[in-house]
């Protein structure tokens, strides 16, 4: 080792050097140069990302990093959220909590997205990380307010408790008070996502009250407006806050307190929650909107006067999520009032309806890319669209790095020409050169997927749904978008062709959905016959796929590179294609 | 240009898999499943009043409807939903008082799903949607007495578990109560939800 180190730094230099590399990217990068440093690096790397849970196992990451103190993990595919992936799919996290539970006294963050957490894991989590800090739950179930109230009273250094957009038993506010008196360290709690009717105000005050550090707060939909005041009365020095119900009886003496308080919130930049908001109580919040950079009216129901005033009083804003009761016209007032917006989310209010309940359309849209210069990332939701406005849209804002339009109606064509609205993304995809990630809707034929390969070339993530005609359009996904890590399809013509004539392009990307298309079991079998570093898993209700014929298409399909091998926790509505499978299965 | 790319699928890409010699063909027994008129499927609004068969075949997934669809129910129809579109998450709780997410069991399929029952205005709404997100099952309905074919399967009774516990049939209480009773919902084997006793009451009449 001193004879290659003697044209070298000192390990101690190049650590030191290494750990102002942040970026999983860049760290492995720096573990790919040569072996010494590989060693360093996997020595000193703090952070760990894993992608997809299944692609690593828990023992060969704690074999490689030693000594980290902060994983990432995400477990269950994109269309998870939208109730494609059926429950006890997996994406479980207690062996991965036993494992580091023996080998890692000192790991101090947790963030799990889409993944089974179970009360056990949490009280495993309590009881094994001493110096346990941030544990982050995205959209993550499986677990109840109890295992929250072991977390609650024994991580004594907890700073950070986020449960955004969590499916929780809620069986008890009461885990709250389960923080100990002693306890004053919590910087950001989130708590939105709980459900229960009564709610421990008093434990939720004293808590807020004794954590001086407190930035980020999120309430949940239980805590009426009338507790607002004095929760926030307690925390002058929230950042981040969100409301619980938004709603009470017009009352001046509870509106002036409620303005008052939000007066004294200097440092308050995010806003959010709005339950059931009423109009009446929403000039209470104006004195904070000048410093205002995200605002979250996604569960505001409340219409486009309304909506208009608040937004005109926000110029500073970057980021937007609210309901399409905006309108057209409120995107108008949006796109001349607020030239810092980088991001804006419009959700539908009614998504199932058979008719358009609001005046939105792709004007709106049109109005922002227009009007906001620094507009990079758009989730749209709208019931028409045209390629003229896709077009202009595209050169009103090349810088777009994440654009998903959902047209409501699926295979909807240009209202304007009915033509499919090819020309409209391609558009898109040929002016935005950095677009990341991209979400397609309406009427679509191979061509758009022509143009999504030909230009779309850092794209890393794709979404697809009702949408072409023939494998050709997959095929130029697959062969042309060099960047593409995460392909997500649904109910499309695609079937074994353009799957078996890009395998190798597979084992470039995190993972492949595709449900309701047209792959064939044999297809399936091939592929993982053949390809071993890939995981292909067949997902079917009907039964097992060898009980009907081999030409006969799957009903879900999930792909994803592994260096783990098959996983053994699959539901019995689930098959892994294996290198066997070929001969065990004919 | 089209030619061209097709050659190029089934030459022998370093990259990819010979799929000439694998032999396999595209073709799909029973009907496609992507329907071309999607969008007229799914833009099509049902009449509630009208008798609506609720057999499904395996691969069909076309409901019958009555003749008289197009002067039908005057009261606003919720689209037929396709699960998972669009792509809202936990819609439900957006912009309503509650949510009520409660999960569906099947005799004899291997997995739960969960429906909103917020979303839905009555019982025929609930059963329509069930019978989408489950298509190669039958399920009764005995809103309108009607025997149900049994070429293609089993029957299916839709039964609840309610707040106290026990196994109910749906739609013996009106239709908000249900919302706010029901925890589960479990389409039963016709012939156990015979044996449970819950084949009682007027409107309802035993297959047996």
């Amino acid at each position: 080792m001193h004879k290659k180190m003697a044209f070298s730094f000192p390990d101690e230099v190049l650590e030191h050097v290494f750990s102002f590399i942040q970026s999983d990217k860049d760290r492995n990068a720096v573990s790919m140069v040569c072996k010494s440093w590989y060693e360093i690096e996997r020595w000193c790397r703090r952070k760990v990302f894993v992608g997809n849970c299944y692609a690593v196992s828990p023992k060969m990451v704690i074999r490689r990093f030693p000594e980290f103190r902060s994983i990432e993990l995400k477990g269950k595919p994109h269309f998870a959220d939208f109730n494609l992936v059926p429950d006890g799919w997996g994406g479980y996290v207690s062996p991965w909590i036993e494992e580091m539970a023996g080998a890692y006294p000192w790991l101090e963050e947790i963030r799990l997205k889409r993944m089974v957490v179970t009360d056990e894991s949490l009280e495993l989590i309590a009881k094994s990380f001493k110096n346990f800090k941030v544990l982050v739950l995205s959209s993550c179930e499986g677990f109840s307010t109890d295992g929250l109230a072991v977390i609650a009273a024994s991580c004594k250094n907890l700073k950070e408790l986020d449960l955004r957009d969590c499916e929780v038993d809620d069986l008890s506010a009461h885990w709250l008070s389960h923080f100990p008196e002693t306890y004053t360290s919590l910087v950001s709690l989130n708590i939105s996502c709980l459900g229960s009717d009564e709610a421990s105000f008093s434990a939720l005050e004293r808590l807020v009250g004794r954590c001086t550090n407190l930035k980020t707060l999120q309430l949940n939909r239980a805590v009426p407006l009338d507790k607002i005041a004095n929760i926030l009365r307690h925390a002058p020095q929230l950042v981040e806050f969100g409301t619980g119900t938004y709603t009470a009886d017009v009352r001046p003496d509870v509106y002036s307190d409620l303005a008052g308080v939000f007066s004294s919130c200097k440092e308050l930049k995010s806003l959010s929650g709005f339950w059931d908001v009423v109009p009446d109580y929403l000039p209470a919040i104006y004195p904070v909107c000048s410093k205002l950079t995200s605002l979250n009216l996604s569960y505001a129901t409340i219409q486009s006067p309304d909506l208009i005033k608040l937004v005109s009083h926000c110029p500073n804003l970057q980021r937007l999520l609210v309901l399409d009761y905006i309108e057209d016209s409120g995107l108008e007032v949006l796109a001349s009032s607020c030239k810092d917006l980088q991001e804006l989310r419009v959700f539908p209010s009614d998504p199932f309806g058979a008719e358009p309940n609001v005046s939105l359309t792709e004007q709106g849209l049109v109005a922002v890319s227009l009007g906001c210069p620094k507009l990079q990332s758009v989730l749209y939701f709208c019931r028409r669209m045209s390629n003229e406005a896709l077009v202009t849209i595209a050169r009103n804002r090349p810088n777009f790095t994440r654009f998903r339009l959902c047209i409501i109606e699926p295979k909807t064509a240009d209202y304007l020409t009915l033509e499919p609205l090819d020309v409209g993304f391609g558009a898109i995809v040929q002016y935005c050169k950095d677009l990341k990630r991209l979400s397609l809707s309406g009427l679509l034929t191979d061509r758009v997927f022509e143009y999504i390969g030909t230009y779309a070339k850092k794209l890393e993530m794709l979404s697809v749904a009702f949408a072409g005609d023939s494998d050709l359009g997959l095929h130029h996904v697959l062969s042309g978008c060099e960047s593409l890590r995460k392909l997500e399809i649904r109910d499309c013509p695609f079937g074994d062709k353009a799957l078996l004539a890009n395998a190798a392009k597979l084992e470039t990307m995190r993972s492949l959905w595709m449900s309701s298309c047209a792959v064939s079991f044999a297809a399936c079998k091939l592929l993982g016959q053949k390809m071993p570093r890939l995981n292909v898993e067949v997902i079917d209700e009907r039964g097992p796929p060898d009980s009907r014929p081999e030409n006969c298409p799957v009903d879900k399909l999930y792909i994803y590179r592994s260096i783990a091998g098959p996983r053994f926790d699959m539901p019995p509505f689930v098959w892994t294609m294996d290198e066997d499978s070929g001969l065990r299965l004919s | 240009m089209s030619s061209e790319n097709g050659k190029r699928l089934l030459e022998t890409d370093a990259g990819g898999l010979n799929f000439e010699a694998t032999e396999l063909t595209l073709g799909l027994p029973g009907e496609p499943r992507v329907t071309s008129d999607g969008g007229a499927k799914l833009g099509s609004k049902r009449g509630f009043s009208e008798t609506v068969d609720l057999k499904l075949g395996d691969n069909n997934r076309e409901v019958k409807l009555g003749h008289s669809l197009q002067e039908a129910a005057k009261s606003p129809v919720s689209k037929t939903q396709v699960v998972g579109w669009p792509p809202v998450r936990g819609f439900a709780k957006r912009g309503k008082k509650s949510c009520k997410y409660v999960k569906v069991a099947v005799d004899g399929a291997p997995y739960l799903r969960k429906v909103d029952l917020e979303i839905y205005n009555s019982y025929q709404q609930l059963l329509t949607s069930l019978e989408d997100m489950f298509s190669c099952f039958t399920i009764r309905n005995y809103l309108n007495e009607k025997k149900i074919d049994q070429v293609n399967g089993i029957e299916y009774m839709p039964t609840y578990e309610d707040k106290d516990g026990d196994w109910m049939l749906v739609g013996d209480v009106p239709w908000q109560m249900f919302v706010e009773s029901c925890k589960r919902l479990r389409l039963m084997k016709s012939s156990e939800a015979v044996g449970l006793g819950l084949t009682t009451g007027p409107k309802y009449s035993s297959t047996n």
